[in-house]
């Protein structure tokens, strides 16, 4: 499968991804990866219906924490990171859409 | 109408999903919140295996199969999401294929019930304070990260008051798995219902997703009116948009809050920050062998208690088990007493005072029961001493000396009966003719004399007994 | 310059101080910080408070621990609470952890002094450093040169004698590599040994934290220092550290090792013909060399530059400007979130979001993400195989000697395919060391990689332990 990355794709990925490409990066990146994504073309081209993709490398499953409550973060300091912090909260310039 | 349900549920851990921070509503903003819930760089989630315990009593409380599971992470932008993903189950959720009974006799399958990580909360300044025409928002972690259980219901609900019926019934379900709390007030329970509409036979039509549904009545007007507006929309030559809808309370419409036709790509790929949750068969079958009696079998157990049920009492037994009243009217079982006024005490006037319940001991209860079952007290009486003991406790047989409830003897009763007699003989002479309903009239007159303290049916049986 | 077993045991025989070693090191670090831009940041009252107390711990006769007032220099893409963390980007200038990565808990528990964070390529994509958004490391040896990446300002902090061991990183190679070109120790342990918790992942299934030094033996004790099971990481071996020190001098007497020729062909003459030199020294040590063939491990370079920027491009979510690090203000969320993250990263950082992001888009999931993970499977599947007939595998580390700044900037996959020989073991979750060994053109040094199964680094340590005194040290 060769890969026919168009601009269009390119555009519309930086959207999802939360990145504003200019002009020239539009170009360059549409380039770029498309040359990364042709050197894909060996792997695409395999068949591996027969095997499973690997999730731990060793196995491991299982992996539990007992139900117990432990010292949070002191509210402050916290705070002190944030860019914009207001009444206890992380402030933020207003949301336009419901969450998904 | 045809609508599927999804609800998610918190869980009753103590921490959250993937850190130790407290799971518990109304904190002080960001007070509990941690490196992990925070989405801080070079954070780690770590399961809680108590949450896995709760979604599998979830997960069998509704018949579905428990399988070996994964989590995979939802990929989406938004503020209140702290990593900016979520991390969810997708293809491989750990409870799949089940189904729910109503009381009414149907029956509603549930494709899945996965767990989650819910999101933070946030307030908007400016405005009206609802989202649209905010200025700044305010974001809390404290939710961030408390587990969830979503419920994916199939589209089987034919009916608004079918999909009330699913969605008291879940919450009764989970409230007796232990859970959940069941608190759609604070917004530990939600519901989300998806409505289309279509002809009969034909397949079904373009659905949209009801969302701020807030309490049982919210849910059952929304999908009345959303349902009604599709098919208008369809009889206007319209066709009805995909798209996510916000139900107004106040307002009584729903209004569209955002349009599908973008469906946002959530780019789902297993989380490769947690390994592969498969439950083994040993404690599969603890946590099934611990689990509670469902909210169907308590029903089912009490009114085999009542002989010759009617559909009043039955409303009445499913009062007591949504409330957990079962204790009190299984205690008067085990004395041998009347189940039939325990259950209608306990529908009336214990749940009438459900946050009273710590004054009344299962053994006053009984007693009361007793008293009014054995004629010392009236039906009336018997409800007002009960009023008593859940403000006051007490003991009932002290309440009813001190309310005057005092017992009339059985003599001065049957001398006042021979009185009235006496003094009514047309009336007496229909009645020992077989006009039953004069009793009422002996009933009347005795309980004018009395001042209300003469037992009807001790009135009634001295009549029998002379005719 | 005294090896950090050396000075620990200077510290604790009281010899020397830990107070003594640190301004040694700052001493140091002055001398060729500006020139080479290795560190970031000097956490000069941390690390003199961490000293003050190893040295109060030893006056009360304490014993302290293997890295006694052991200075070491710490990858900026490890959390250390309060000490700026910026993993050379510019959307974390400025940002302090609330919280310790376990690594560096370890790391002071054990008496070391971390003395500052150095800098790498931005978020660990790269491999010269000169990805960084505050100027490129330049390589101690030559400072016309790359220092390798993306963990290069530890690998130059080691090779400059600023300190005797530091850590890094490896995802694609990130360590190994800068090793090579530095002449440096630099192991890549197996997935999970290490506790990822604090550090700033990359892609979460491939990264490992490992150390860089001069001797086999440093980094063996620094490895096993940070090893062992975290109930902090999910993905954490269920194991104690590993002893590792202690079998630094087993030898490979009766080991068979693999020749893979895919692991050298195609690279320089001079480090082709160090990798062959290398397995004389290992027969002339008993071991027996077997020539092994691992075609599938041509498709790595594919798969992991389809796994690590998926993976990448959801954990770098994050840097959205709510709750930390740059923000850009807008007139709405989105905007804001869109307007930081394109001011904050760089290009490359950009580069590899967008390529993550695309393979794991709707409808090119399958044929990317889905495929590259089968691939991954393919390759665990060789290694496995070819474990059957060799007990460890040696190869090249890289294809060439430290390159010089620009010369592999122009095309990404130039940069890219400097991973070849390192990416496969990633994928694989097995732990793998360069060594130095011989040198090539302009004297520069040689890195030769040994690998092994998972949980080998004992066997591996004690194979680099005859290279190195093959090697003449």
């Amino acid at each position: 499968m060769a890969s026919s990355l168009t601009r269009d794709d390119v555009a519309k990925v930086a959207r999802l991804a939360r990145l504003t490409l200019s002009e020239q990066e539009l170009e360059l990146f549409t380039e770029q990866l498309g040359g990364i994504l042709d050197h894909a073309n060996d792997m695409s081209s395999l068949d591996l219906s027969d095997l499973a993709p690997t999730a731990h490398p060793f196995g491991l499953v299982n992996v539990f924490r007992d139900d117990v409550v432990k010292p949070s973060l002191d509210r402050d300091a916290v705070l002190e990171e944030a860019p914009d912090a207001r009444e206890g909260r992380f402030a933020v310039p207003r949301i336009l859409g419901e969450a998904p | 109408m045809v609508v599927g349900m999804e609800v998610h549920t918190e869980l009753l851990t103590k921490s959250k999903l993937f850190c130790g921070c407290a799971n518990h509503f109304g904190s002080e903003p960001n007070t509990n919140v941690c490196p992990v819930c925070l989405g801080l760089p070079g954070s780690l989630p770590v399961l809680n295996e108590d949450a896995v315990e709760l979604a599998m009593r979830i997960g069998m409380a509704l018949h579905c199969t428990i399988a070996p599971s994964t989590f995979h992470r939802k990929n989406y932008f938004y503020p209140d999401q702290s990593k900016d993903y979520q991390i969810s189950q997708y293809d491989l959720p750990i409870n799949s294929g089940g189904h729910l009974d109503l009381p009414d006799g149907s029956r509603v399958s549930i494709e899945r019930a996965h767990m989650e990580e819910d999101t933070g909360k946030s307030t908007h300044l400016g405005g009206s304070g609802r989202l649209a025409g905010a200025d700044r928002s305010l974001v809390d972690y404290n939710r961030c990260g408390v587990p969830l259980v979503e419920i994916v219901s199939g589209p089987d609900i034919r009916s608004a008051e079918q999909a009330r019926a699913y969605a008291a019934e879940l919450r009764g379900i989970l409230i007796a798995t232990g859970a959940s709390d069941g608190r759609l007030e604070e917004g530990s329970m939600r519901f989300d219902a998806n409505v289309s509409v279509r002809r009969t036979g034909e397949p079904f039509g373009t659905r949209c997703e009801i969302k701020n549904l807030n309490s049982l009545r919210s849910l059952q007007r929304a999908i009345d009116y959303e349902a009604l507006r599709q098919i208008e929309l369809i009889e206007e030559g319209g066709t009805v948009r995909q798209e996510t809808r916000h139900w107004d309370e106040g307002l009584g419409e729903t209004s569209t809050l955002r349009v599908k036709e973008d469906a946002e790509d959530y780019r789902y790929f297993r989380e490769p920050d947690l390994v592969d949750l498969a439950p083994s068969q040993e404690w599969q079958d603890r946590v099934r062998s611990a689990l509670p009696p469902m909210p169907a079998q308590r029903r089912s157990e009490l009114e085999a208690r009542i002989a010759n049920i009617t559909p009043a009492q039955k409303d009445a037994v499913v009062v007591v088990v949504d409330l957990g009243l079962e204790n009190y009217v299984n205690a008067v079982a085990e004395a041998g007493g009347d189940v039939a006024i325990a259950v209608s005490r306990s529908a009336n006037e214990l749940a009438a005072k459900i946050d009273s319940l710590a004054n009344l001991s299962t053994d006053a209860f009984v007693q009361t029961v007793a008293m009014e079952a054995g004629g010392e007290l009236s039906a009336t009486q018997s409800k007002q001493v009960l009023t008593e003991l859940l403000e006051n406790g007490g003991d009932p047989k002290k309440i009813a000396a001190e309310k005057g409830f005092e017992q009339l003897s059985q003599d001065s009763l049957g001398t006042l009966v021979g009185e009235l007699i006496a003094k009514h003989p047309d009336e007496w002479q229909r009645f020992k003719d077989g006009d039953e309903k004069l009793s009422g009239f002996f009933v009347g007159l005795a309980m004018k004399q009395t001042q209300g303290k003469a037992n009807g049916k001790v009135v009634i049986a001295e009549l029998h007994s002379r005719k | 310059m005294k090896t950090a077993v050396e000075i620990a045991q200077d510290v604790q025989s009281g010899a020397s101080t830990a107070t003594a070693e640190l301004e040694k090191a700052y001493a140091a670090i002055n001398a060729r910080n500006e020139e080479l831009n290795v560190f970031l940041h000097l956490d000069v009252a941390g690390a003199t408070a961490i000293a003050a107390d190893v040295d109060a711990r030893i006056a009360r006769g304490e014993k302290v621990g293997p890295l006694a007032g052991v200075p070491i220099a710490i990858k900026d893409n490890l959390c250390q609470t309060g000490v700026p963390t910026t993993c050379s980007s510019k959307i974390l200038d400025g940002w302090k952890p609330p919280y310790n990565a376990t690594v560096i808990d370890r790391l002071v528990a054990a008496g070391a002094v971390p003395v500052g964070k150095t800098n790498l390529d931005e978020f660990a994509m790269g491999s010269s450093t000169e990805n960084s958004a505050f100027g490129p490391t330049r390589n101690p040896l030559d400072p016309s040169r790359v220092p390798g990446g993306s963990s290069g300002g530890s690998a130059a902090a080691v090779a400059a004698d600023m300190t005797s061991i530091s850590l890094g990183s490896d995802t694609g190679g990130s360590i190994r590599q800068p090793a090579a070109l530095c002449g440096l120790v630099g192991m890549k342990p197996t997935y999970g040994l290490v506790s990822r918790y604090g550090l700033i992942a990359f892609a979460s299934s491939l990264d490992q934290i490992g150390p860089f030094s001069k001797t086999v033996l440093d980094s063996a004790v620094l490895l096993e220092t940070i090893a062992g099971y975290d109930p902090m990481d999910s993905t954490s071996l269920n194991e104690p550290a590993p002893s590792l020190s202690a079998h630094v001098n087993d030898g490979v007497a009766g080991k068979r090792i693999g020749l893979v020729k895919e692991l050298y062909e195609g690279a320089d003459d001079s480090v082709v013909a160090a990798v062959m030199s290398a397995c004389e020294a290992l027969k002339e040590a008993g071991a027996t060399i077997v020539e092994l063939s691992i075609p599938e491990l041509q498709l790595g370079l594919s798969a992991y530059y389809l796994i690590a920027p998926a993976e990448a491009s959801s954990n770098l979510a994050r840097f959205d400007g709510v709750r930390f690090g740059l923000r850009v203000d807008a007139e709405d969320v989105t905007a804001m979130m869109e307007a930081t993250r394109t001011a904050g990263f760089g290009a490359e950082v950009k580069r590899r979001i967008m390529l993550g992001t695309y393979a794991l888009s709707a409808g090119y999931f399958d044929a990317y993400y889905g495929q590259a993970l089968k691939v991954r499977t393919l390759l665990i599947n060789a290694f496995k195989k070819a474990y059957e007939q060799a007990d460890l595998i040696i190869g090249a580390t890289t294809p060439g000697v430290a390159f010089k700044f620009g010369e592999k900037t122009d095309n990404p996959m130039t940069m890219y395919l400097n991973d070849v020989f390192t990416i496969p073991t990633n994928l694989a979750g097995d732990p793998a060391v360069s060594v130095p060994f011989g040198k090539g053109e302009e004297n520069l040094p040689i890195g030769v990689q040994l690998l092994g199964p998972g949980r080998s680094e004992a066997q591996l340590f004690a194979a680099a332990r005859v290279l190195e005194i093959a090697d003449g040290r």
